[in-house]
């Protein structure tokens, strides 16, 4: 856009106001001024900069203590991912140490997957009602209601679990409370308005002849949102989706204070598990730097910032196709 | 079913759809401030914990809390909106732009966990400070940075596009015109999306339970010099936060009265959360009007 506009300073038959106005000739304002546009473009960019070092910093110092596992303890990447004994504590004549992390990555897989089937169709139902419904009225009280939803902390999401959500399941349901039924309703709701919002936002950017086009050929509204609206928006709503998905994974503390914390792989909702977050939560400040627990910790690390990768790559790849029906 | 008393049906579907929102928000909002009011007094806004008794208070978490929001604006606004003016002012459609925004876009997907985990590595140990304010404030940038510039970038590029020919046709610089004439102009966006920010900020905890740390040294709050270990302004301290805090009690703690204070201390960050959100509608809207004197 900015290319458009030849700059002043590039100009050549530039002059100042006047000659002598501020004691400066026209030259030396000329410059002056270059000189100041060539600092502020290389400031900006330095700061632009600094968010490809950080990132990559990030990569690379992760991956480093994360691929430790491996490298420095010689544990096989394929038992660390696929074995669920993890007694990373136990020497070797009683047959440790092992680190099989499958059923922390189960526990995670298990209650993102589920909060996010939960989460998914109502927060399209409720997008769909604040762009088709009640547009005036999604718009003064659903849209607060969604960004203070998306602001409560999410230890604030975790503390409501454990003091409403655990007794009641415990006094209701079964079991000690503590589980995964526990930990996908906590993150069904953490992630609702990052899914609302996104899916929201990509009904809107429907053009408007494609429904009136609809009910124009005599379909009922139903008819046009289910047939016409929701498919044209998928990219989005599969973005938002997915985007929940990657909230729900990495969500580290909430889930921690609801899921009980126990290393197995869940056979009921009612029962306790682990995740790869609350695992890395729970023990990273009780292992030594550098032992085979703390690395298989960094590991998982490791494994949740390939997950966030992939979402990432999904986003993209559905973003592209979306965009070619379009 | 016919079309119509399907239509009908799905109708109904949707109205309970938004009303199951709303009924979640209210209970969750409800909840907390009903348990909260009756859990928050003077003294517990002030007084430090206890450690296995009762009657404790937040005072020195609230206190960090809000100092760790202050440091970590202090590192992105600068950053964020000199980034954010690269992005919408000089930044092509390259290669490296494409770069710029794909680290955005993973920074903004880590987990929160994960940049802590980094912080501990690199803020923690790497730079031998421990446990810091400052570790925590550089953890927080990192998770808020992106933000920041995706906010900046957006503002800029909403101002009409005839105030930057006006001034270009003036005769101005680029870089005088961004300063000059586009910021004034962006700002009441600007400052509605860092109000917006800092409310994540404030209530973030994943990251700084192995930045800055889980406990306060006991606080003089008549200790102005920063470089006192005592001192509430010393950024190379540990610091526990509203946030962390809340977790902590509820997962190791030995205090008996572990509910009040955790019923207390998720009231005060709802409301401080709640105060940011109102803060940042109303601010946009006064500056706007006062910018643009309508």
């Amino acid at each position: 856009m900015s290319k458009n506009f030849p700059l002043a300073i590039e100009n050549k038959e530039y002059s100042s106001s006047g000659p002598g106005s501020l004691g400066l000739t026209a030259k030396g304002i000329h410059i002056h001024k270059r000189y100041i546009e060539y600092f502020g473009r290389t400031v900006s960019f330095l700061a632009a900069a600094l968010v490809i070092a950080l990132t990559l910093a990030i990569i690379f110092f992760i991956g480093q203590k994360g691929l430790a596992t491996f490298t420095v303890s010689g544990v096989n990447a394929w038992n660390f991912l696929f074995q669920t004994q993890w007694m990373p504590d136990r020497p070797m004549e009683q047959g440790g140490p092992l680190v099989g992390s499958l059923s922390f990555i189960i526990g995670s897989l298990l209650v993102s997957l589920m909060a996010v089937a939960v989460s998914g169709p109502l927060s399209v139902i409720v997008a769909v009602f604040m762009v088709e419904i009640a547009p005036g009225w999604g718009q003064r009280v659903l849209q607060p209601a969604i960004e203070i939803l998306a602001g409560i902390p999410s230890v604030v999401y975790g503390y409501v679990g454990l003091s409403l959500l655990v007794p009641f399941i415990r006094n209701y349901m079964g079991g000690e409370g503590f589980s995964l039924l526990a930990g996908f309703i906590v993150l069904s709701i953490m992630i609702l308005p990052t899914i609302i919002s996104v899916s929201s936002d990509s009904l809107r950017a429907l053009p408007s002849q494609w429904k009136e086009a609809s009910l124009a050929l005599g379909a009922t509204r139903w008819q046009t949102i289910s047939m016409v609206l929701v498919p044209a928006a998928r990219s989005g709503i599969i973005t938002g989706v997915v985007l929940g998905l990657a909230r729900a994974f990495g969500e580290a503390l909430a889930v921690q204070m609801v899921i009980g914390n126990t290393r197995q792989i869940p056979y009921s909702i009612l029962d306790p598990l682990m995740t790869l977050t609350s695992a890395i939560t729970m023990d990273m400040g009780n292992t030594i730097m550098g032992s085979l627990w703390n690395n298989a910790l960094w590991s998982m690390g490791l494994l949740l910032l390939m997950m966030s990768f992939m979402f990432i790559l999904i986003i993209k790849l559905v973003v592209r196709r979306g965009g070619m029906i379009r | 079913m016919n079309a119509r008393s399907a239509d009908r049906a799905a109708t109904l579907m949707f109205w309970l759809g938004a009303a199951a929102v709303l009924a979640i928000l209210a209970l969750l909002l409800g909840y907390i401030l009903w348990h909260g009011f009756r859990a928050i007094s003077w003294d517990f806004l002030t007084a430090p914990p206890q450690t296995i008794m009762a009657g404790g208070g937040v005072g020195p978490q609230i206190f960090n809390s809000f100092y760790l929001l202050f440091l970590t604006m202090l590192i992105t606004i600068p950053i964020g909106l000199l980034a954010g003016i690269y992005l919408a002012e000089y930044a092509g459609a390259g290669r490296l732009t494409e770069y710029i925004r794909l680290s955005m876009e993973t920074l903004t997907s880590l987990p929160s966990i994960v940049v802590g985990l980094f912080g501990l590595l690199i803020f923690v140990n790497l730079t031998g400070w421990g446990y810091t304010l400052m570790s925590g404030a550089l953890a927080l940038a990192a998770i808020n940075l992106p933000f920041i510039v995706r906010v900046s970038e957006e503002t800029i590029r909403t101002v009409p596009v005839e105030l930057r020919e006006a001034s270009l046709a003036l005769g101005a610089t680029r870089w005088e015109t961004m300063w000059r004439v586009i910021l004034p102009s962006a700002f009441p966006g600007i400052v509605t999306g860092t109000i917006i920010a800092a409310g994540r900020v404030f209530g973030e905890a994943a990251a700084l339970l192995y930045t800055a740390g889980m406990s306060s040294p006991v606080l003089n709050f008549t200790d102005w010099n920063p470089l006192s270990p005592f001192s509430p302004i010393n950024p190379f301290r540990p610091a526990e936060t509203l946030a962390v805090h809340i977790w902590k009690v509820n997962s190791e703690s030995l205090i008996p009265d572990v509910r009040q204070v955790a019923d207390g201390s998720a009231a005060v960050l709802i409301l401080v959360v709640l105060f940011f959100n109102i803060l940042a509608r109303w601010l946009g809207r006064y500056i706007h009007h006062r910018l643009t004197a309508t």
